[in-house]
């Protein structure tokens, strides 16, 4: 699909404004998924239904990681996150048979420093994000085309497997890891 | 026909920023005011999702495929962190039989 988007370029002038237009309509559309998404995951009070929400985040994140030419991430995202972790969470939801959330106050210094705190911190990266994407200007850098720059699974692995792949190889210690020290935790005490 | 405009033209990298941000900070709030353990886990899945987006950004603005190689890292860290919060929660569960943070507040079990 992208390579015939691709071939078919600036020819004509008007599948190049398609094009535009698409982009600006799939990103509108899964930015929006996305914070939907996640405002619905703070609103809801039984956690499986916050699971569901994280699920719709991590897919529409999915198809902005396509719209970025990200296309093994895209695919490990769905794989990855949307699938065996959150099939994790909902399954540990249901195991616990987890209830809907009581409310309590909660702290008060998290109401009064916290949520200022965090809108600050919303307002400084987004003007960093914007100085830096005036300083840019127009430059080719600082705009994201659809189609543009696909990195391929081979370009990927092709450094993954040369300069990374020492790093790579720990990972699937940590990992083998990971599985004996989940194993060790969760395991009914006096069955050792 | 959208834009004499030129900011219509491509997604300007910002957006993308201002959404990984944003979801940050979901996060970050969600953390703050859930307090059922599970849901705060999630909120910090969030968090990790949303830098992975601005890695993703990055890595496509100055066409670096190590920055998505990170993203790859993050991602397999975050299953194994997963797998073994999960396992902490279940254990803390058999000890307490709540999930409720404000009860959860001594290390020991």
């Amino acid at each position: 699909m992208w390579e015939i988007t691709n071939l078919h370029q600036p020819t004509t002038k008007k599948p190049r404004v398609e094009k535009k237009r698409m982009h600006l309509v799939l990103f509108i559309l899964f930015a929006g998924f996305c914070l939907a998404g996640a405002i619905n995951l703070l609103l809801q009070t039984h956690p499986i239904n916050s699971a569901l929400s994280l699920i719709v985040v991590m897919s529409s994140l999915a198809v902005l990681y396509l719209l970025l030419g990200a296309e093994f991430l895209a695919a490990a995202q769905i794989i990855v996150y949307a699938g065996a972790v959150m099939v994790l969470f909902t399954f540990v939801v249901m195991l616990l048979n987890v209830g809907e959330e009581e409310k309590t106050h909660g702290s008060k210094i998290a109401k009064t420093l916290g949520f200022p705190a965090a809108v600050v911190i919303l307002g400084v990266l987004a003007t960093i994000a914007l100085e830096t994407q005036k300083a840019l200007g127009s430059a080719p850098a600082a705009q994201v085309a659809l189609g543009d720059s696909l990195t391929t699974t081979q370009d990927l692995s092709r450094v993954l497997f040369t300069d990374m792949l020492l790093p790579f190889e720990v990972t699937s210690v940590l990992i083998l890891i990971a599985i004996l020290g989940a194993v060790a935790l969760a395991r009914k005490e006096g069955h050792s | 026909m959208i834009a004499p405009n030129p900011i219509f033209d491509q997604i300007p990298n910002s957006w993308y920023l201002i959404l990984s941000a944003t979801l940050f900070i979901l996060g970050v709030i969600g953390f703050l005011i859930k307090r059922n353990l599970v849901t705060v886990f999630m909120s910090i899945e969030l968090m990790l999702n949303a830098v992975n987006l601005s890695f993703v950004t990055f890595a496509h603005q100055w066409h670096a495929v190590k920055g998505q190689i990170f993203v790859f890292f993050v991602m397999m860290v975050a299953a194994a962190e997963a797998a073994v919060g999960l396992a902490i929660i279940i254990a803390i569960y058999r000890a307490r039989a709540t999930l409720n943070v404000d009860q959860i507040d001594l290390m020991k079990l």
